[in-house]
């Protein structure tokens, strides 16, 4: 694995996840109906820094629910890993909620359509937006973001990886070439 | 992280890694059968066929929802009524269920081994649903994972078996587990029903229930079969409940509550006393309910697992 380039620091994604919310915030009209909901790993961990940031901006905390994807993957059919599964959290009532479901890195919209078939199982949201830090393109299903960090351009052989200091011990994303 | 073995048949030898990955898999079952949509896409497509030869309730239905929620197409089949009543043979009635191009196959049979001997001749997935005298692995392994979820810890855990321990598949498959993890395992019965090489498992023996209670966190009481109460094997079942019933009284003489379980069905008044079956220290029915996600897990993890 190589590094080609340093997209984003600390303090970009910091401003970044900063005016993300002031967008959100701005498009919803407050953040009275909305609920937070991050995809696992790293989604969960910009789910709560947009939470807190929405809370201290607005006085009111949005409710916070973390999705598990892994058995809506349609790649488990075709048997190619079988990555570890962790739990779905979401502890409140989605119905009439204006969801924010909240990813690092938006690639083919894979992901994001087992979320949404995922959160559909769980009630009728009144909408349902889509945050990602970073949109690197290469879209296979007609998905997009309503709210995006920083879009980049790139090639089919390298990886965007997000670090967050909740796991990763820093913050951080890199343009990445596998070998 | 997947499981080492393409076929669930026992919990003998199983690695202690691949019982940990069922038990963490089920936790996240579990979730999903406290939602409003109990329903997941994971094994959409897949044709799950439950071989059913020896009779039972609880197992199957508890298999065909597990199958079912996981989107799964689910046969059943029953020995009555099928072309083994007209002579075909195990093997050939296998073959034939196999040639109709199914994944896995869960099984149940009178015989030890019978699902050894199909993972052998067919190229599905086997899952042993209880073999004879032999082991029943998905009931201990929602066993283990009950007392897992009321305990938070298994190594270490002082668990007695109480019973009928010579003809228990349910017996054997919880010893095995429980070993595995760490937990102290005895088990209490008469000595009619202990078989006699019990102790190279690495179980404690013991004749006198009341000597038992005071040490363990966990009894783990079977069902008394009492289809072999003819044999010989008890004097009566008013005896048996005199000397080995769970009732409110011997447990009153424990210093702390002590988790009761029972695979079921229960002989209300024989091997538990209908007041201890229904106690708040009782979690029977959080089996029946733990029983639906350990085996989506089992089914999740063997029907994802590439070849």
């Amino acid at each position: 694995m190589k590094v080609k380039e340093k997209i984003m620091d600390a303090e970009d994604i910091e401003r970044t996840l900063n005016r993300l919310t002031y967008e959100i915030v701005e498009r919803n009209k407050g953040s009275k109906n909305l609920a937070i909901i991050g995809i696992r790993t790293r989604g969960e961990f910009l789910a709560k820094r947009i939470a807190e940031k929405i809370s201290k901006l607005e006085g009111n905390q949005p409710p916070i629910g973390v999705l598990d994807i892994t058995f809506y993957r349609d790649d488990v059919r075709l048997k190619l890993r079988q990555p570890e599964v962790k739990t779905t959290e979401i502890d409140f009532a989605i119905d009439d909620k204006d969801i924010i479901l909240v990813d690092d890195v938006l690639f083919t919209g894979r992901t994001v359509r087992a979320a949404l078939d995922e959160l559909i199982d769980f009630g009728r949201p009144k909408t349902v937006q889509l945050v990602v830090l970073i949109d690197r393109g290469g879209r296979e299903l007609p998905i997009q973001a309503d709210f995006v960090g920083k879009k980049v351009k790139t090639n089919l052989n390298e990886r965007v990886k997000v670090k967050l200091r909740e796991v990763d011990g820093e913050d951080s994303v890199l343009l990445v070439e596998d070998d | 992280m997947k499981l080492k073995s393409r076929h669930l048949l026992g919990l003998e030898n199983m690695p202690r890694e691949d019982i940990e990955l069922i038990l963490n898999t089920a936790v996240s079952f579990k979730e999903v059968l406290e939602r409003p949509i109990k329903k997941l896409p994971t094994l959409q497509g897949r044709t799950i066929v439950n071989l059913f030869f020896e009779s039972s309730t609880r197992t199957r239905i508890s298999f065909e929802l597990a199958e079912r929620r996981l989107s799964a197409d689910v046969v059943n089949f029953t020995t009555a009524g099928s072309s083994m009543a007209k002579g075909e043979t195990f093997k050939d009635t296998v073959k034939n269920i196999e040639a109709m191009k199914v994944d896995m196959v869960v099984i149940r049979h009178s015989s030890p081994g019978a699902p050894h001997f199909l993972a052998k001749i067919i190229d599905a997935n086997v899952i042993n649903a209880g073999d004879g005298t032999h082991e029943h692995p998905t009931q201990a392994l929602l066993d283990i994972f009950t007392m897992r979820e009321k305990f938070g810890y298994i190594q270490g855990l002082n668990v007695c078996i109480v019973g009928d321990i010579l003809h228990s598949r349910v017996a054997r498959s919880n010893i095995f587990g429980l070993k595995t993890l760490g937990a102290n395992v005895s088990v209490c019965g008469p000595e009619t029903l202990i078989p006699k090489d019990i102790e190279s498992l690495g179980v404690e023996v013991y004749h006198n229930i009341d000597e038992v209670i005071p040490k363990v966190d966990v009894l783990n009481v079977l069902r008394l079969q009492l289809e072999r109460q003819n044999s010989a094997f008890i004097p009566s079942l008013q005896e048996y409940h005199k000397f080995f019933g769970i009732t409110r009284k011997r447990l009153e003489k424990a210093s702390k509550p002590i988790l009761i379980m029972h695979p079921g069905p229960i002989n209300r008044g024989v091997e538990l006393s209908s007041d201890v079956a229904d106690s708040e220290h009782s979690v029977i029915l959080e089996q029946v309910t733990n029983g639906v996600a350990v085996r989506m897990a089992i089914l999740y993890l063997l029907g994802t697992m590439a070849n």
